[in-house]
This record gives structure tokens, C-alpha cells and sequence, in this order.
């Protein structure tokens, strides 16, 4: 496996940001997700976040409900969701699951950590579960030498930003906006001091995960935040062009070169 | 799983972190909430110690509530069962459920943290009422989340709703049901926390809210304890609530988890029966999760996923429960047992026959099992055996039900099911017992 600080090492390296995507597994069917996500590789994201659909998926918008819905709709099971890791993992690009925490303690916790390990998961982003309450977790992660990459919101106090740099691995996941998942038109200006807050907390890359849609949004995160995280836009270019695969994947191709030149624009 | 219960008056009591016996509750929540989580945990702990506050909650609890509600013997019902059989009234209160002294304490809550705005999730529609008279009162803007399916089913809560001056948001997304109005109660709240508090309805949720809310309601089980030592010079033989949520539950048994003679009985939502898989009997059926920031029992499929509760009454159709009931019946200090929709529904009418008071259908639950609970007493200590029974609200929400389920309303015909039955059945022995 390769932990997720390999890309952002490399983007730094290269003198930009490092571009993250995601996508639910399952949707719209297990194998159509293991093909969007292999195009978001091929087209140039960095590093691969595959959403585990869950029932109750409270820090989700509109957008990615709907997907994970339809894919708990169509089926889709834990061990689904490590084959998809697997099959994107092959292509040597870092790939985390990023799920809420109930399916992990119904699977076993240390035989998820074990089973995402065999499957090439470089680790977990856990959006419900914060690292005071989440020793059990950090101690399988640890013992299987995956990333925990664990949230910081605007909210936040300082002191719960620099507990939680400290406690994650692979990087911190800014959630830079006080709301859901989803597109948004305008960027906030509470993401720049939040990256910030995470920096003097520690010398771990910071992810901004902030609605990001397009390339310019891309260039503008990317000038202050050593990732940018899209989920929502992708999850839409398969959901707008549902029952033809091959016009989402044109979506999905074309979405990750705009977004990946502007991960490459901000400092040059 | 075995468990050992420490000794002392704060063992049934959360840890600083919010777990009962170091695993049920906790806080599995976003890191965007735990900011105002501690905020809420802070104003609430200082209030509790506020002698102000307290006699603020006191005045308005009494003042606008009603409360302390009775403690009234149901003498009919004692005499068909064999021991005494003691009801605590909450269904007299305004609003008709205990559900208000909850909305109360987080309302004033809410004023003293100087916020302006209040959220609520509901099912039926009683804890959306609640919150709404509550918003009224304290001239709070208010907004509660309903599945659209339950919208359709009560409309008229709806409208209750909207004449307080709250906003109903219908929720499409998951099932449209309970569940996914906490769902989305809690995306507005990530959104919008700064200036709204989210008034839970139950002793569920993330810490502090299990406590905070057990708290709000334990008048219900201080007052029954005094009432019955007073009127009856001893304490009750067992005591016994329904448990959707729990609140109402937890907040009898507060006042009782020392008094080691005394049997705690929770009643849950048994649907069609446990064995069809269509109930909400979560602690029953169910096995440990986490769902909507705490690790209690949760109906979930095998990976995780949350399964789909039933119920006939609303109220009580919900796939967690609240982690302090997890860890009760865990460390074995109280019994919870299901109680199909049938058993609810002749409680119903036995009550309304033998004492004139119709209960709420998840009142019906306790009725339902405590009787049998009465009878089992009875036999072995005597008439004097006392049940103490929580009649959490009124039964007027539930009369669509008791119209289609009996097959009232028409005046020349009469009721379809055969009513009288009800009370020759109730004389003989116990029977949900009879199934563990």
C-alpha cells in the first residue's frame, strides 16, 4: 500500500497542490465505479477517497446521498467496496475509504484494518468519528500501517485542531465550509485561516474540502492548502448522465483535467 | 457480552466523555458539531448548578406544564389485575405528554446560551408540537424536520405545527421517516450552529444529550417516588414505562435505578412480533452500533446498515434507543420486553373501558406490560404488590388508529372488534411474561 503523504510529497515536490477525488463505491453498479474511478486516475487525481454507502449519512448533501442511496439500492456491501479499493489501488495511485463508522464496527474493526491493508487501502477518512472518541480505530490503523485521516471545521478550537493534526496520518481533511457536502458557487474565506490553524499544529498536509467544482475554484484552494478534495462535482457528472456510462466517463475525464490544471495553475 | 457493574450511587451514572459503563453513548459526531456539543455540554452542567436556573425550570414546568401530574390508583384496573396498579399521569400535562418538560428545560437552555433559533426532528409529530408551544412561549424561531411520509399521516400535527408559528420541513431522502429527520436536523444544524439550537426529542443522540434530556424529564420518576411514599407509604413493587427513544422511560427510572427492590420494567415496540422481523424492539432484537452519535443497540442489517422499525405508534418507531437503556438492561438492572401492536391496542381499550382515560398508543405499550406485570406481583405478594406505570400522553393523536384498528365511528352499527372481550381477557393470567 502507499500512504496518501506520497502524493501530497510528490505535488509538493512538483511545486502545486495535490488533487483528491471521490466517489461512492457501488454506483452505479460495483464494476461502473471501479471504471469512473480508474478514469479519475488516468485523468490526473493524485490520490482516490471511495465513499462506503451507509443509511444515515448525516455530513452528506443532496448530491452524494443520492448515489450512495442508489447504490445501497442496487446491492452493495462492505466487501464490495474493498474490491473496488483494490481494483483502483493497482494503478499505484494512493486510495482511501472514507465511510461512517457503523458498518467498521459491524465488519470488526481489526478485521477491516487487516482487509483494507491486503486490499491496498492506503487508509480511512472518518467523517463521524473525531480521534478522542476513536481510540479503537487508531490503534487497528497503527498496528496495519494505514493513514487515519480524521476532520477539522471552521468550528473547531484551536486545540482540537492541533489533537487532531497530531492524531492524523496521511493528512488533516478540512471540511472548510459550516455544512454539508455538495457544489457551491462562491469559496470561503474561513478555509485560508483553517489550513493555517492545522499547519501551526503540526507539519501534516492539509486537504480542503470545500465544494469545489471547477479548475479556477481548484487554483484558488490550491494557493493556500496542500490538497484539493472533490466529491460532489464528480459524483454529479455520473448522476447527470445516468444509463450512458460512456458519456459519464467523457464527464468525469474532462472534469479531472480542468481540475487538475488548476491544482497546477495557483503558484506558477 | 459481559459486563461488571461498578458499586456506588454514580454507576449507572455517563463518564465525563458521555459513556455509561464505559461503552454505550460516547460522541460519534462530526468535528463541526463537537465545538457546539461542548458548548452545550458547558451551559448545561452550569445550569444544573444554577439554583436560578433550576427554580426558573421549576416555576415554568409548574406554571405553564402543570406539573407535578398525579399519581392516581386506577382501582378498576387493581381489582381486574390483583395488585395495585398506580398511574403516573404525565398524559395530563400540557401539550398531553411528558415531552414538554423536555422541550421546556432545552428551550430555557437555549435562551440562557443567548440563541435564537431552535430545530426539532419528529415522528408522530408530539415532540414537533412540543417544540413548537415551547418556540411559542420563549418567542423562539423554529423549524422541525418530519419524514414526508409521516407528514401525510399527520396532518393534523402538521397544522398544529404551523398555528404555533413553526416551519414543518417535509424530508424525502432515506426511508422519509424518523430516522432521516434527525438526519437532517443535523445537516441544518452543521450549517447552522452558530445561532440554532437543536432541541432533541429523546434520551438519545451524542453526548450530552442522553443525559441532558434524562435530566429535563426525571421530574416525572422524583415526583412518582415522593407521591407514592406519601400516599402509600411505601415504594412501588415495580415500575415500568414504554421505550421508543426512551425519554419518558429514563425519566421514571432515574429516581428508582437505587432502590434495588424495586423492578424496572421498559416496554418496547413489538410490532407485528419480534419473530417477523417487523418491530422496533431495539434492545430486544437489536445488537450494538452506532447510530446518530452514540453506540447503543441499533436494528441494522448484517453489514451495518440501519433496518427499517415498525411500530403502530409512531412515537415508539425508531431503530436506536438511548445508550443509557443499552447499558441498564446490559448491567441487568432493568427488563425490557416487547409488546406487539395487538397487546398495545387492547391496553388501549382496557384503559379507556375500565378507568376512562384513553392513553397515547405508546403508553398502551406500558399498560400492556405491566399488567402482566400487576398480575405476576399479585400472585406472589399479595394485593398490595404496587405497579407504578408511566402514562406518557394522551391518547387524541391516536384516534385515526383506534378507528381503523377496531373499527369505530359508526354510530348504527357499532364497533366491529368485540370491546367486551377486553376486560375478560385482562382477568386472566399473565401472559407477555409467558413468552420470555
Amino acid at each position: 500500500m502507499t500512504s496518501t503523504s506520497t502524493a501530497f510529497a510528490t505535488a509538493r515536490e512538483e511545486g502545486r497542490a495535490a488533487l483528491v477525488g471521490y466517489l461512492p463505491a457501488g454506483y452505479p453498479t460495483v464494476e461502473g465505479s471501479i471504471r469512473a474511478l480508474r478514469t479519475m486516475v488516468e485523468a490526473g487525481c493524485d490520490a482516490i477517497e471511495i465513499g462506503l454507502p451507509y443509511s444515515d449519512p448525516v455530513m452528506d448533501g443532496p448530491t452524494i446521498q443520492a448515489a450512495a442511496q442508489a447504490a445501497l439500492d442496487g446491492g452493495v456491501r462492505t466487501a464490495d467496496v474493498l474490491r473496488v479499493v483494490e481494483a483502483v489501488a493497482e494503478t499505484g495511485v494512493p486510495t482511501l475509504v472514507m465511510t461512517y463508522w457503523n458498518p467498521i464496527e459491524r465488519y470488526g474493526v481489526q478485521r477491516w484494518a487487516a482487509d483494507l491493508a491486503a486490499a491496498g487501502g492506503a487508509g480511512m477518512i472518518t467523517p463521524d468519528i473525531t480521534p478522542d472518541h476513536g481510540g479503537e480505530w487508531i490503534a487497528a490503523a497503527d498496528e496495519h500501517d494505514l493513514d487515519k485521516v480524521f476532520l477539522v471545521a471552521p468550528s473547531s478550537t484551536d486545540e482540537r485542531v492541533a489533537m487532531t493534526a497530531r492524531e492524523s496520518r496521511g493528512f488533516v481533511y478540512a471540511a472548510a465550509v459550516m455544512g454539508v457536502t455538495g457544489a457551491r458557487e462562491s469559496s470561503s474565506d474561513l478555509a485560508g485561516p483553517l489550513v493555517a490553524r492545522v499547519r501551526a499544529g503540526g507539519d501534516v498536509p492539509v486537504a480542503v474540502g470545500i465544494g469545489v467544482s471547477t479548475g479556477d475554484q481548484a487554483a484558488e484552494v490550491a494557493a493556500y492548502a496542500d490538497g484539493v478534495i472533490v466529491g460532489s462535482a464528480f459524483v454529479r457528472c455520473l448522476l447527470d448522465h445516468e444509463g450512458d456510462e460512456a458519456a459519464g466517463l467523457d464527464a468525469l475525464r474532462a472534469l479531472t483535467t480542468d481540475l487538475a490544471e488548476g491544482v497546477r495553475r495557483a503558484r506558477s | 457480552m459481559s459486563v461488571s457493574v461498578p458499586s456506588g450511587p454514580m454507576r449507572y451514572e455517563a463518564d465525563e466523555r458521555g459513556y455509561f459503563g464505559e461503552t454505550w453513548g460516547g460522541r460519534f459526531m462530526p468535528e463541526a458539531l463537537v465545538a457546539a456539543l461542548d458548548e452545550l455540554t458547558e451551559a448545561w452542567r452550569e445550569a444544573m448548578a444554577d439554583d436560578a436556573f433550576v427554580a426558573d425550570f421549576e416555576r415554568v414546568l409548574r406554571d405553564y406544564a402543570g406539573t407535578p401530574s398525579r399519581l392516581y390508583h386506577a382501582e378498576r384496573l387493581s381489582e381486574l389485575v390483583g395488585a395495585r396498579v398506580l398511574l403516573k399521569r404525565e398524559d395530563l400535562n400540557h401539550t398531553g405528554a411528558h415531552k414538554i418538560r423536555n422541550v421546556l428545560g432545552q428551550a430555557l437552555l437555549t435562551r440562557r446560551m443567548g440563541k435564537t433559533r431552535v430545530i426539532a426532528e419528529t415522528g408522530a409529530g408530539q415532540h414537533g408540537v412540543a417544540s413548537a408551544t415551547a418556540a411559542a412561549w420563549f418567542d423562539l424561531d423554529c423549524t422541525v424536520y418530519m419524514g414526508a411520509v409521516d407528514t401525510r399521516r399527520q396532518a393534523l400535527n402538521v397544522a398544529r405545527m404551523q398555528l404555533l408559528g413553526a416551519k414543518v420541513v417535509p424530508v424525502e431522502s432515506g426511508s422519509a421517516t424518523l430516522k432521516d429527520a434527525i438526519n437532517e436536523a443535523l445537516r441544518d444544524w452543521v450549517a447552522s450552529v452558530d445561532h440554532t439550537a437543536y432541541l432533541f426529542g429523546t434520551a438519545a443522540g451524542p453526548h450530552p444529550f442522553p443525559s441532558m434530556v434524562r435530566d429535563f424529564c426525571r421530574g416525572i420518576g422524583d415526583e412518582a417516588r415522593a407521591q407514592c411514599l406519601e400516599q402509600y407509604g411505601v415504594l412501588p413493587d415495580a415500575v415500568a414505562a414504554c421505550v421508543g427513544g426512551g425519554s419518558n422511560a429514563i425519566g421514571l427510572f432515574t429516581a428508582f435505578l437505587e432502590d434495588e427492590g424495586v423492578e424496572i420494567h421498559g416496554f418496547e415496540p413489538g410490532g407485528d412480533g419480534v419473530e417477523t422481523g417487523r418491530h422496533a424492539a431495539t434492545i430486544h432484537a437489536g445488537e450494538a452500533g452506532v447510530l446518530h452519535g452514540a453506540r447503543t443497540y441499533v436494528l441494522q442489517d448484517e453489514d451495518g446498515q440501519t433496518v427499517e422499525s415498525h411500530s403502530i405508534s409512531a412515537g415508539l418507531d425508531y431503530p436506536g434507543v438511548g445508550p443509557q437503556h443499552s447499558w441498564l438492561s446490559a448491567a441487568g438492572r432493568a427488563t425490557y420486553t416487547p409488546v406487539t401492536d395487538a397487546q398495545a391496542m387492547e391496553a388501549m381499550a382496557l384503559l379507556s373501558r375500565t378507568e376512562g382515560i384513553i392513553p397515547a398508543i405508546e403508553s398502551a405499550h406500558a399498560v400492556a406490560g405491566a399488567l402482566d406485570v400487576a398480575k405476576r406481583l399479585g400472585q406472589e405478594r399479595g394485593p398490595d404488590a404496587t405497579v407504578l406505570i408511566n402514562l406518557s400522553g394522551r391518547g387524541d393523536k391516536d384516534m385515526g388508529t383506534a378507528i381503523e384498528w377496531f373499527g369505530l365511528g359508526d354510530a348504527e352499527e357499532g364497533p366491529e372488534a368485540d370491546l367486551e372481550q377486553v376486560e375478560a381477557d385482562a382477568a386472566t393470567g399473565p401472559d407477555t411474561e409467558a413468552q420470555q
